[in-house]
């Protein structure tokens, strides 16, 4: 399990969780699910269309998933935000169906898009990996303060001077960013898990900000990790452990913040990013 | 005049058998996807929408393992989810996303296994792509009361229900005081929505019936008036680009590069896509700030 033919795939699962963690714990104190969940899905279309050309897949991917950020982000000025990423993600996901349509070996390329291929990781991989999960995680850091503050409170976010459409647009395009270097590792069905599994979980676990995004981290590597474990022992998909070890976290999460009756967590989390 | 005519349409597309009940049941089943969608792009449910959808990709394929028709793993997948969502009860709106957003996370590890399960154990390739992305061409004909008759009673459903659904959607209070029922409503709209999606998911595929549900009836409720006239435009609106799709695809048998056609799904999500952004050219158009929040303030003619 840990020969050097899967040293690649550990450094580039735990790259990846790192970054849906940070990502994920916005998304969901945002309410952004559907856009965390269109855009990774939506960024396959680029990536069947980078293999039709011949291209670097994380081209594609990157160009999608940006697209995809800026038509949520545009499409929302002038409609119903879930609207316009239900419309944007069936549009970029048409375009694919129609890039793998095109190519000849379409079958296996589709699926491991879709659903993940963590073993085929070459080590030229790992390195766009990191440096664009280190780019991610650095403007989560440097926007942290107004970021957290307009996702808690829009309101009062936009009466101190935060532009809530700019910080909906940076955003969604960190998350872009975070898209285009997870989907060759978990796929892009399940990034989503990734990041709204283990957030969800943080989140019910305690109210401070700093706390819940290194509580999110820490389940997030240990999913990742757990399943990359048992992938590798059983064979089957590492999508399928993402997902229903996620949900698992979840679960518990939701069961250990109703056991102890906690409510309002939204608020006692904006009080303390006003402080 | 008669080449033009031929470059349009091909020779031999209403004498396929295939074609004519690809065009039957795409009919149907656009009629009842806009009509039920415009209630949920009212009720702010496109992303429970689009996850009842992507669920019932994990039936689909469930189906594809066991060696059922595809439809009936849709529509269990689809209506188990949602009765599980609506157990999670209309909380907040950010909590009922996040939660549907786990559920559809572990549905769609499911999927990815019976997939992997079922390529295994079976030399039909491509199936995975069936699944997700629709195979209107390879209805079987045995299979198509099944899908007209789900398809009508999700629609009657909608359409009895119409009126306690939009009190419900815009103010909850209200209609709760009124003594309408709002959960075992909810509920209702919910198991036709599972239906309705369920049946797009065939023709298709299950990843975008979220287009003809969302598409036409968010295109409608922006240029007509009132929830009648809108469920009409967006029923037009979802038929047209059913048959267009259905149109070009048989045309793009010989279109470059790889001629063998152009995916049926692809055309009908730009066609509606499409639809959608001329709406907003439209002279008069309302450019509206919509409140995301809709359960609290959110008039039809606005959505």
């Amino acid at each position: 399990m840990f020969s050097s033919f899967m040293l690649n795939t550990w450094f580039a699962g735990t790259a990846v969780a790192v970054i849906a963690g940070v990502t994920g714990f916005f998304a969901v104190l945002r309410g952004s699910t559907f856009a965390a969940h269109a855009i990774p899905n939506g960024a396959f279309a680029g990536a069947a269309g980078a293999a039709l050309l011949g291209l670097n897949p994380f081209v594609g991917l990157a160009v999608f998933s940006a697209a995809g950020a800026l038509g949520i982000a545009g499409l929302s000025r002038r409609a119903r935000s879930d609207v316009a990423t239900a419309l944007t993600f069936v549009l970029m996901l048409g375009v694919g169906a129609l890039f793998v349509s095109w190519s000849t070996q379409y079958a296996q390329e589709a699926y491991s898009l879709l659903f993940g291929e963590v073993f085929g990781i070459s080590a030229s991989e790992v390195l766009p990996i990191a440096i664009l999960g280190a780019v991610s995680v650095a403007v989560i850091v440097f926007m942290f303060r107004p970021l957290l503050l307009s996702s808690a409170l829009p309101e009062v976010a936009e009466a101190r001077g935060v532009p809530p459409r700019r910080m909906e647009l940076v955003f969604l395009l960190v998350m872009a960013l975070a898209t285009s270097m997870t989907v060759p590792v978990v796929g892009a069905l399940l990034m989503f898990s990734l990041m709204i599994g283990p957030a969800a979980a943080a989140r019910s676990l305690t109210a401070r900000p700093g706390l819940a995004i290194a509580l999110s981290v820490v389940i997030a590597l240990v999913t990742v990790w757990a399943a990359i474990a048992a992938s590798y022992q059983s064979n089957w998909p590492l999508g399928f452990f993402v997902g229903v070890i996620g949900a698992a976290f979840f679960l518990a999460g939701q069961a250990w913040s109703w056991g102890r009756g906690k409510s309002g967590n939204t608020f006692r989390l904006a009080a303390r990013s006003l402080r | 005049m008669n080449t033009v005519f031929r470059y349009i349409i091909e020779p031999g597309f209403f004498g396929s058998g295939p074609v004519r009940i690809a065009l039957a049941v795409g009919t149907v089943i656009a009629v009842t996807s806009a009509v039920v969608g415009v209630f949920t792009v009212t009720r702010g449910q496109s992303f429970a929408g689009h996850s009842l959808a992507d669920i019932a990709t994990t039936g689909g394929s469930g189906a594809f393992l066991i060696g059922i028709n595809q439809f009936w793993g849709y529509l269990a997948f689809g209506a188990g989810a949602a009765a599980f969502m609506e157990l999670i009860g209309l909380q907040r709106r950010r909590g009922r996303d996040v939660a549907t957003g786990v559920v559809l996370g572990a549905a769609l590890g499911l999927a990815a296994l019976f997939l992997y399960l079922g390529t295994q154990y079976s030399t039909t390739t491509g199936a995975s792509f069936t699944i997700l992305f629709g195979s209107m061409f390879v209805l079987t004909p045995s299979t198509v009361p099944v899908l007209i008759i789900s398809a009508l009673l999700a629609l009657v459903t909608v359409v009895v229900l119409a009126r306690v659904l939009l009190l419900s959607a815009l103010s909850p209070d209200l209609a709760a005081a009124r003594g309408v029922p709002v959960r075992a409503v909810g509920a209702a709209y919910l198991m036709a929505l599972a239906v309705s999606v369920a049946l797009s998911a065939v023709i298709i595929g299950a990843v975008l019936s979220t287009a003809l549900l969302i598409g036409p009836a968010a295109t409608a409720l922006r240029v007509a008036k009132g929830p009648v006239r809108a469920a009409a435009v967006a029923a037009g609106i979802g038929v047209a680009a059913t048959w267009l799709g259905i149109l070009l695809a048989y045309d793009s048998y010989y279109w470059p590069p790889a001629g063998r056609g152009w995916p049926v799904s692809f055309f009908v999500v730009t066609l509606i896509t499409g639809a959608y952004l001329v709406s907003y050219l439209r002279p008069g158009g309302r450019p509206v700030a919509v409140p995301d929040e809709p359960e609290h303030a959110c008039s039809v003619a606005l959505c």
